[in-house]
């Protein structure tokens, strides 16, 4: 049997750990065990974490025989070898890797550089995303005059997209948008309520 | 141009300085990248890993800086060649192992290097001396806008650059230092380093990066994610660690020169006497012993001892340098090792004797560094 970490050396520790009710088995190398730090309990369950097993595990539950359209990739082949097989596998298997990539990574959203023709278009989406983001916190917060400000952006954003004559806007913005409208309780300016006075 | 003309000249990344490089030996940044639609080349037949060769090489060496490059498919290069390669950090393990539609693509400086279907369809690398993750990276990253300009990368909009293997999803990026950490190791301390590094998502790997013994006191620091930050931060992160380590590092030898000088000297003297008078030694033994000579002359305990050919003999001394000048077929271990003796024997006459006593060997009792008064 071969360890699950580095999966060239002879596994030689085997683990069993009960995580919330459901148990996990691992089996590491000597080296791999060292490196993770097994011997040290609180340390092992970071290591479990790092490894994203959880989500192996929730790959196997998907039905067998999921393959990539592409390339014909399955799972199985994954499970063997840990590599995908094309760039259209990460589609195809988005829902089993998203759970693996949450505990490999230190977020499930790429913040890095982005090839340069392809620049223009997505910094707009992921202003528009993270506009979307504080408008819905506002809305819950009852931050209306923050709300407001938002509103407005994304609209600005969504007419210059009009103008380029696309419009790659996500549907749940513009039905967010006309709650918000619906509600009228947006004030134009901040007019704090002065002692004494009745509303 | 011929591999072992171009070899025939130490690296940049050895013989060039940098900040901090008595420690950190050298800094490097890899980015690893595919062709948009094609299958990744652990899944790709062989005519697809042969056509995307071709399209890759013929990006790679059009590129300014790429200029009079070496470049030479796996399958034309002997085991030997590939494995001097490897061992001046310029191809991957992985990548020697590779055989037909995978290519080798290196400058002559051997700062920058391309490897062609290794795990993804192209990792790209820059390596230099000393502690400068910024400029690597911005060498690379240079090389990189230039690629993408003709080469179409498969990048997702929320997952950035796709790769074959989940972990390096998103900026594709490995950054590395290489560090020299002899007083951590002598004052038991590395493991401590080592496993507080790793619980932040940073990796301490050996010589060869993953899977591979630390021999010499070198460690590999890099980055284990790659997805949910900026490059930019990612190699912050990193910097920030490695000054911390560096501290760790002076900290443990002034300690050791103050508390058990006569164990450092020992060491030093120890090994000086092994590598001068030895006819028979292994790499690892080699690698080992000349850490403390290494340490030795950071120590100032070789005067006019040059730092540069010690340090090439940790190259030099490695499994395929010592045969590369050799027409013979491949040599036996105990052949390599009596070659490998006889080389340390002849570079180290040249270098002048530790002066062991030039060290102030002050009982600790009348250390007292925090006071401020003298």
């Amino acid at each position: 049997m071969f360890c699950d970490v580095c999966q060239s050396k002879e596994a030689t520790v085997f683990l069993t750990q009960i995580v919330e009710g459901k148990m996990q088995k691992v089996n590491l190398c000597e080296s791999c065990s060292k490196e993770k730090g097994v011997n040290d309990p609180t340390g092992f369950a970071l290591a479990d974490l790092l490894l994203g097993l959880g989500a192996a595990q929730e790959i196997e539950k998907n039905p067998l025989g999921i393959r990539c359209p592409v390339c014909g990739f399955s799972q199985t082949d994954f499970k063997k070898t840990g590599r995908l097989g094309c760039s259209a596998c990460y589609d195809a298997f988005a829902e089993g890797l998203s759970g693996m990539l949450k505990n490999m990574h230190r977020g499930l959203i790429h913040t890095g550089k982005v090839p340069a023709r392809l620049a223009l278009v997505l910094i707009k989406a992921r202003e528009l995303a993270s506009l979307q983001q504080g408008l819905e916190k506002a809305i819950l917060e009852e931050k209306f005059e923050d709300a407001a400000g938002f509103r407005d952006k994304i609209r600005l954003l969504e007419s210059e997209e009009r103008k380029s004559g696309e419009s790659n806007l996500p549907g749940a913005v513009p039905d967010l948008l006309a709650g918000l409208n619906r509600l009228s309780l947006v004030p134009t300016e901040e007019t704090p309520p002065k002692p004494g006075q009745k509303s | 141009m011929k591999l072992f003309a171009i070899i025939a000249n130490t690296g940049e990344w050895l013989s060039g300085s940098g900040p901090h490089d008595q420690i950190v030996v050298s800094s490097r940044v890899r980015l690893a990248r595919n062709l948009k639609g094609k299958p990744f080349p652990g899944w790709a037949k062989k005519a697809e890993r042969v056509a995307v060769l071709d399209e890759i090489r013929g990006a790679v060496i059009q590129l300014p800086e790429m200029k009079e490059a070496f470049s030479e498919k796996l399958e034309d290069l002997s085991p030997l060649e590939k494995q001097v390669l490897m061992e001046r950090h310029l191809i991957s393990r992985e990548h020697a192992a590779k055989g037909a539609g995978s290519a080798v693509v290196m400058n002559t400086a051997q700062t920058l290097s391309f490897m062609i279907n290794e795990e993804d369809h192209l990792r790209m690398q820059a390596i230099r001396a000393g502690l400068q993750l910024d400029e690597v990276f911005a060498m690379i990253n240079q090389a990189d806008s230039e690629l993408e300009e003709s080469l179409d990368f498969a990048f997702h909009n929320e997952l950035g650059y796709l790769t074959a293997c989940p972990t390096n999803v998103g900026t594709g990026m490995r950054a590395s230092a290489m560090l020299h950490l002899p007083g951590l190791v002598m004052s038991e301390q590395v493991n401590k380093i080592i496993n507080s590094v790793n619980k932040i998502g940073l990796a301490v790997r050996g010589l060869h990066g993953e899977g591979s013994e630390a021999m010499g006191n070198l460690f590999q620091v890099s980055n284990q994610t790659t997805l949910g930050e900026a490059e930019q931060e990612i190699i912050g992160r990193l910097n920030k660690v490695i000054f911390q380590i560096l501290e760790h590092e002076q900290n443990a030898r002034q300690i050791l020169l103050q508390q058990r000088a006569e164990t450092l000297l020992d060491q030093i003297g120890r090994a000086y006497g092994i590598l001068c008078h030895a006819h028979s030694i292994t790499s690892k033994e080699a690698l080992n012993l000349l850490s403390f000579i290494k340490m030795g002359v950071d120590l100032g305990l070789f005067p006019g001892g040059n730092r540069l050919q010690v340090d090439e003999l940790f190259i030099e001394t490695q499994p395929a340098h010592l045969q590369k000048g050799l027409q013979a077929a491949k040599l036996g271990s105990e052949e390599r090792d009596s070659l490998r003796a006889a080389l340390i024997r002849t570079k180290l006459k040249k270098m002048p004797e530790p002066e062991i006593g030039k060290i102030p060997t002050t009982p600790p009792t009348a250390q007292s560094p925090t006071s401020q008064e003298s």
